[in-house]
């Protein structure tokens, strides 16, 4: 307990003066890329910016499925040459189901369906049910897959889209099944971002039904309204003819003839196929763009298109076809994303957030030094040299960690100040007790530091589980105050433990004093 | 005062006789935990953003904020502040909107697009600018506040664990019934307070629940000592001497971390201030209940048990 061997004293030594290295970043630039440069993030709390929460919308994913395989069924069984009535989607269920135009045609269906392309293997079963019908029903593992599937994809988009408005040091991450956190440092007005998210940005390509009359809806036929008049329906029918995923690029640009904004697009070698297939197989007829369930426009095909290219004009004005091309390079979401809890902050009050905090944590470590001198003499200045230490030592696992610093966090290391004097003042306060008992000073210093060692493990060990439990449970800034303060309490057991302990015992092997200034 | 000390706390020795008090300290503590219950449920805690659900905007005007101004502003994009009210400096000016009702569609949809209505008023009104604006759709506040709770429960039983693997079950039941006792305490002071129940309270409910503990496990461990040294010493005469002997160390140990706090509450700025002064209150608490609460009751659950052979306490 009073002893300390050269190569434990150097090592206490030398991992505090790591903890001076790993602090330096924060106070210089990068000299070098090749140097590895760990700092500490400053929360949006404190420089200001955006978090927008958002949802997945997951029950959407299994709908479209069920569209395209409800489309796909159509397909299927108009080619072997089979009959159905009755075709209708069940999206709680996740089934399509229909009515073969014969009994007697039951097992031919069947063969067919089974033999339709899956996305995944086992994505979906048929089978015959009791009351004549047939059922395609979607496997929830393999729905369970597309939907962890289509999240992955979501934020890769996402991420895309965000890139595309020139954000710094976006963070876009995943929380739990069907949640993405973004973070955009610096921009405190999302509404922009928002309208960017919140736009699925799928577009198709299909034909009207112009034999109908009237506008109608029927089997295989939808009625969507039109983008600039929404009052306005067309029968457009559910077969996607060219998808917008196909696109290679898409760029805003004045129309030379018009002068009205448009968003003009390539397709890759599928697509323009595709497109040059039906354009030819449809002259005279209309065919339309779609952008999320909404007809941008629906012109008549004048002659077959080969070149890949297209053009969509819908009204925009420079904004939103700068906006459109942008969605449709970045590519569609998988499903539709919506903001649940978005929270901002401007950059003043960030500023004025990391004043206050620096000014409490300063007047508070002031007023705690200024406590331990005066209540414990000596020792006291030892626990404070070790509280310079904790700090240090903190600053520089949150710079390691590269954690983010929040203004909760700010209170967290504050706090950690108070508390970490509680180990010096336990070893202090035994040691003046022993001495009090009448035992030498090595007695008693050895005595305080025994005794106290199971005090402090057992009162910091608590701590650690209130806080961990706050950092598991806890989102946001609260994390970055258990982060805080669980680091903290792990230096505080080294600084107190080890290094003020060694200040002392160095110094009671330096002087050799009979009397302890306690 | 740099050799020798300089103040001390209390003189080498005291032998104070807390356990004669302790029914005193048992009824107070009871009574006004029974008091901030009643306070609980009625008029309640004032439920925060993240429990609540709804917006927030602080925005900042030129000169004194004019809620009239604010109010027409808003309305002409259709929309109604549930409350407006000065916030800090007369310049800045808070703006509340709840949820709309749990029936309404496209709720959460709206609850969104409310924050950039509001953003658009006030970019009408000359010079003003937003500070910050937070939309919380109800989905999220139901699970935060299912979270925050569960944290709470949670780090209560695990330091019930902890204890009773590291004590006696007497000692940590008489230390979580303490800290629950606590806890009621704190809730009735943020009722009274009118500070708003968020995710930032509860970590502030828990570190002083963390910091409680603290101090109830070092006053534990004197006593878990000395039980093992005056072998036939009876209890309530045992626990004095641990709290006496402890006490200077309860004494500087709280000093040192409501200093820390202390400049928090006062300089601290609107978001961390009321943070801090719950924390200034459970250190007050934490403390006082480790001698006057958890002492007298560990004495009551323990009197038979800790100490069979001895004869009962006065």
């Amino acid at each position: 307990m009073m002893y300390y061997s050269r190569l434990k004293m150097a090592s206490v030594v030398a991992v505090c003066l790591l903890g001076v290295v790993l602090c330096l970043p924060n106070a210089l630039r990068q000299p070098s890329a090749a140097l590895p440069w760990r700092q500490i993030h400053l929360g949006l709390d404190l420089r200001g910016g955006s978090y927008l929460l958002m949802q997945v919308d997951m029950p959407s994913i299994t709908s479209d499925r069920l569209q395209t395989l409800a489309d796909g069924t159509r397909q299927a069984l108009l080619g072997a040459g089979l009959g159905y009535r009755n075709i209708a989607t069940d999206a709680p269920a996740g089934t399509v189901t229909f009515t073969p135009r014969d009994p007697s045609e039951t097992d031919a269906d069947l063969k067919a369906l089974r033999a339709m392309p899956t996305t995944v293997p086992g994505e979906f079963s048929v089978d015959r049910r009791q009351d004549g019908s047939i059922a395609i029903t979607l496997s929830p593992t393999a729905m369970r897959e597309r939907a962890r599937e289509a999240v992955t994809q979501s934020i890769e988009i996402v991420r895309r889209r965000i890139d595309a408005t020139g954000a710094v040091d976006p963070e876009i991450t995943r929380q739990g099944d069907d949640r993405i956190v973004v973070e955009l440092p610096g921009i405190s007005d999302p509404e922009h971002v928002k309208r960017l998210l919140g736009t699925t940005a799928k577009m198709t390509f299909h034909m009207v039904q112009d034999n109908a009359l009237g506008t109608v809806a029927g089997p295989g036929v939808t009625l969507l309204p039109m983008l600039n008049a929404p009052d306005q329906k067309l029968p457009i029918l559910d077969h996607v003819e060219v998808d917008g995923s196909d696109l290679t690029n898409a760029g805003a640009a004045i129309d030379q003839q018009t002068g009205e904004w448009a968003v003009n697009f390539s397709f890759d070698s599928v697509g323009a196929r595709a497109f040059a297939a039906t354009t030819r197989a449809n002259i005279g007829h209309r065919f339309a763009i779609v952008l999320d369930n909404k007809v941008v426009q629906a012109p008549v095909i004048r002659g077959a298109i080969t070149g890949g290219n297209g053009q969509i004009v819908g009204g925009f004005d420079a904004q939103s076809a700068t906006d459109l091309a942008l969605l449709l390079r970045a590519g569609a979401l998988p499903a539709p994303l919506s903001v649940i809890e978005q929270r901002s902050i401007g950059p003043s009050l960030g500023a004025d957030s990391i004043r206050a905090g620096a000014l409490s944590l300063g007047a508070g470590f002031v007023l705690v030094i200024a406590f331990m001198g005066l209540f414990y003499g000596r020792f006291g200045w030892y626990a404070n040299v070790a509280l310079l230490a904790n700090l240090v030592l903190m600053a520089a696992l949150l710079s390691l960690f590269q954690a983010t610093l929040t203004l909760p966090g700010m209170a967290g290391m504050l706090l950690t100040l108070g508390m970490a004097v509680d180990a010096n003042i336990l070893i202090n306060e035994r040691i003046r007790e022993e001495v009090g008992r009448g035992r030498t000073a090595l007695a008693a210093m050895q005595a305080g530091f025994e005794r106290a060692t199971s005090t402090i493990v057992d009162s910091n060990a608590t701590a650690l589980l209130a806080h961990v439990m706050l950092f598991v449970f806890g989102t946001g800034p609260v994390r970055g105050f258990a982060l805080t303060i669980t680091i903290g309490i792990v230096t505080t057991l080294f600084t107190t433990l080890l290094l003020s302990r060694m200040l002392m015992v160095r110094w009671y092997a330096r002087t050799r004093p009979t009397v302890l200034p306690v | 005062m740099f050799e020798r000390p300089l103040l001390r706390f209390v003189p080498h020795g005291t032998r104070i006789n807390f356990m004669r008090g302790r029914f005193l300290g048992l009824v107070t503590s009871a009574v006004l935990s029974v008091a901030s219950l009643v306070l609980f449920f009625h008029p309640g805690l004032t439920l925060g953003l993240d429990f609540r659900g709804g917006i927030v905007v602080e925005a900042r005007t030129q000169g004194p904020a004019d809620f009239a101004k604010i109010r027409a502003a808003l309305a002409t994009q259709h929309v109604e502040a549930a409350g407006l009210q000065s916030f800090g400096a007369p310049d800045d000016v808070l703006i509340r909107m709840d949820t709309p009702p749990a029936n309404a569609p496209d709720r959460e949809a709206r609850t969104q697009a409310m924050v950039d209505s509001v953003r658009h008023a006030i970019a009408t009104l000359p010079g003003a600018q937003v500070l910050r604006a937070d939309a919380v759709g109800a989905s999220v506040s139901a699970e935060l506040f299912r979270n925050g709770m569960l944290a709470l429960g949670i780090s209560l039983l695990m330091i019930l664990g902890y204890i009773w693997f590291r004590f006696e079950w007497e000692f940590a039941v008489s230390a979580v019934v303490t800290l629950v006792l606590d806890l009621t305490k704190t809730i009735g002071f943020l009722v009274l307070t009118h500070f708003e129940f968020d995710l930032v309270m509860v970590a502030a409910i828990l570190t002083i629940l963390g910091y409680s503990t603290n101090d109830k496990v070092v006053v534990y461990d004197r006593v878990r000592e000395n039980l093992r040294k005056y072998r036939t010493m009876p209890l309530a005469e045992l626990i004095d001497l641990s709290i006496n002997e402890t006490l200077s160390r309860t004494l500087g140990t709280s000093s040192t971390v409501f200093l820390a706090a202390l400049p928090l509450a006062l300089f601290g700025g609107a978001s961390l201030s009321g943070f801090a002064w719950v924390m200034l209150f459970g250190i007050v608490v934490g403390t006082s209940s480790s001698i006057f609460i958890a002492a007298p009751l560990l004495l009551l659950l323990g009197e038979r048990r800790l100490r069979r052979d001895a004869r009962p306490a006065r």
